[in-house]
């Protein structure tokens, strides 16, 4: 390997004399060989290497990488943080829920209560109400049988006593004599099957 | 080269490899150790494509990210969960240095792919030095973290014992040639998808030279172009990720080199 750089080395060198003269007579540049294998340059482009490596290494380590690790565990932090603080909204909702429901049932509890107790309160008043317009109606329907009864009885008395007037006129139209007595009681016969 | 000769012969020409050319930026003259090159100025494109991406792009530091630092919190994330899952948490120290490994070697590839730029992962001194310097350190972790017991590495205790000297040469030319073929893998890549691009490109250009034929090349090879540039792109980043993730494996070998 170190032998055919070696060679290498001398063709490039060879080279880059043809290449001077080439130069020199205005003609452009050109590579007969592997540039890369001109030994010649390699001190040049070690030497800017390390130099460039050194500040791209300090530009890397000092400055660029604090930074972009800074950030990423900021980044981490806010992240982890959010998800906390998201679990502690998430638990107060969930209290939050549980308050309300609970609020409702008792509301409604509440409202079963009062509704049962306006029921029952209606409920006593209508009865009392119902009772006293029963009493109302019984008593009402108790004077009116009463009134029908004595308009009955006096109908079947003034009847009777029709009745009995004809009848003892007619026996004395007949010409007979009228026994009070007896045209009383015949005339209450016939009528015991018609009067009630 | 034949291709050469054949672009001669057809008036096209065909420089597919002078894109890796290393040039001074300001002369004309020699590439010393220290004279500002075109890898140079890619270096530092790469290290300003990273601050932009993962300082500028964070500058907000918002809670809900916008899309650059979105992209920046992901590739952060990628390669931290990477590291975490392969090598376990005790390799999470060395995150920061698999990071910048990760976005050096991401937007080199990336930026690379940038028409007239310089792609300074496909250089085998680049990918070799990060190769070398992962393996090195990757060694050096393991001994000061097992001592002897990093060679455990190499002595296969669930294979029968007549086997395991076998095994353990083995495993031992396999550990030696982790950075060759790391740096290989990567450099391989990159110069042959770029190379690639640009012969087709080269083919692009008949139409201008022979309209009979380029009527028919020409179309073919932009298609081509396009097709293999997505491809490359693709290339770009798995070879960034498979960089990264063999990095990870080797930590993982020099933390816990049990089998």
């Amino acid at each position: 390997m170190i032998s055919l750089l070696q060679e290498a080395a001398h063709t490039a060198a060879e080279h880059t004399e043809s290449v001077a003269s080439s130069v020199a007579h205005g003609e452009t540049e050109t590579a007969t060989g592997l540039p890369q294998l001109d030994l010649t340059s390699f001190g040049n482009q070690i030497f800017w290497l390390v130099v460039a490596m050194v500040v791209l290494y300090w530009i890397v380590a000092k400055v660029a990488l604090p930074r972009i690790g800074a950030v990423l565990s900021d980044r981490q932090g806010a992240i982890t943080g959010d998800l906390m603080a998201a679990e502690e909204f998430k638990l107060k909702a969930r209290e939050a829920e549980a308050a309300y429901d609970k609020a409702l049932a008792d509301a409604r509890a509440e409202a079963g209560k009062i509704v049962a107790a306006n029921r029952a309160e209606i409920q006593k008043e209508l009865d009392a109400a119902i009772a006293h317009a029963d009493a109302e109606i019984a008593a009402r329907a108790t004077e009116s049988e009463r009134r029908i009864r004595e308009i009955r009885d006096s109908a079947d008395n003034d009847a009777r006593e029709v009745a009995r007037d004809v009848t003892a006129e007619l026996v004395r139209a007949f010409g007979g004599v009228v026994d009070q007595a007896a045209v009383d009681q015949a005339v209450d016969s016939r009528m015991k099957g018609t009067l009630q | 080269m034949a291709t050469e000769a054949h672009g001669e012969a057809t008036g096209l020409s065909f420089h597919p490899m002078d894109q890796f050319i290393v040039r001074p930026l300001f002369s004309d003259g020699p590439v010393h150790w220290y004279t500002p090159t075109n890898v140079t100025l890619w270096l530092f494109a790469i290290v300003l494509a990273t601050l932009a991406l993962l300082v500028l792009g964070t500058r907000g530091r918002a809670i809900v990210p916008n899309r650059s630092q979105s992209m920046a919190e992901m590739s952060y994330g990628m390669i931290h969960k990477m590291v975490g899952d392969i090598a376990g948490k005790d390799g999470l120290k060395y995150f920061p240095y698999i990071m910048t490994l990760f976005m050096f070697v991401l937007f080199a590839n990336f930026l690379g792919l940038l028409p007239m730029a310089f792609t300074v992962t496909s250089h085998i001194a680049v990918t070799g030095f990060l190769a070398l310097a992962v393996f090195l350190t990757v060694t050096v972790i393991g001994f000061v973290k097992n001592g002897a017991h990093f060679l455990d590495l190499f002595w296969v205790r669930s294979a029968p014992l007549a086997i395991r000297p076998v095994l353990a040469v083995i495993e031992v030319i396999s550990y030696f040639v982790r950075p060759l073929s790391l740096s290989i893998r990567l450099a391989g890549n990159m110069i042959a998808g770029h190379a690639v691009i640009k012969v087709f490109a080269g083919f692009a250009a008949l139409i201008l030279i022979n309209p009979g034929l380029g009527a028919l090349v020409t179309p073919v090879s932009i298609l081509a172009v396009v097709g293999m540039y997505a491809f490359e792109i693709l290339v770009a980043f798995i070879q960034a990720y498979v960089f990264t993730i063999l990095t990870c494996v080797y930590l993982k070998d020099a933390l816990h080199p049990s089998h």
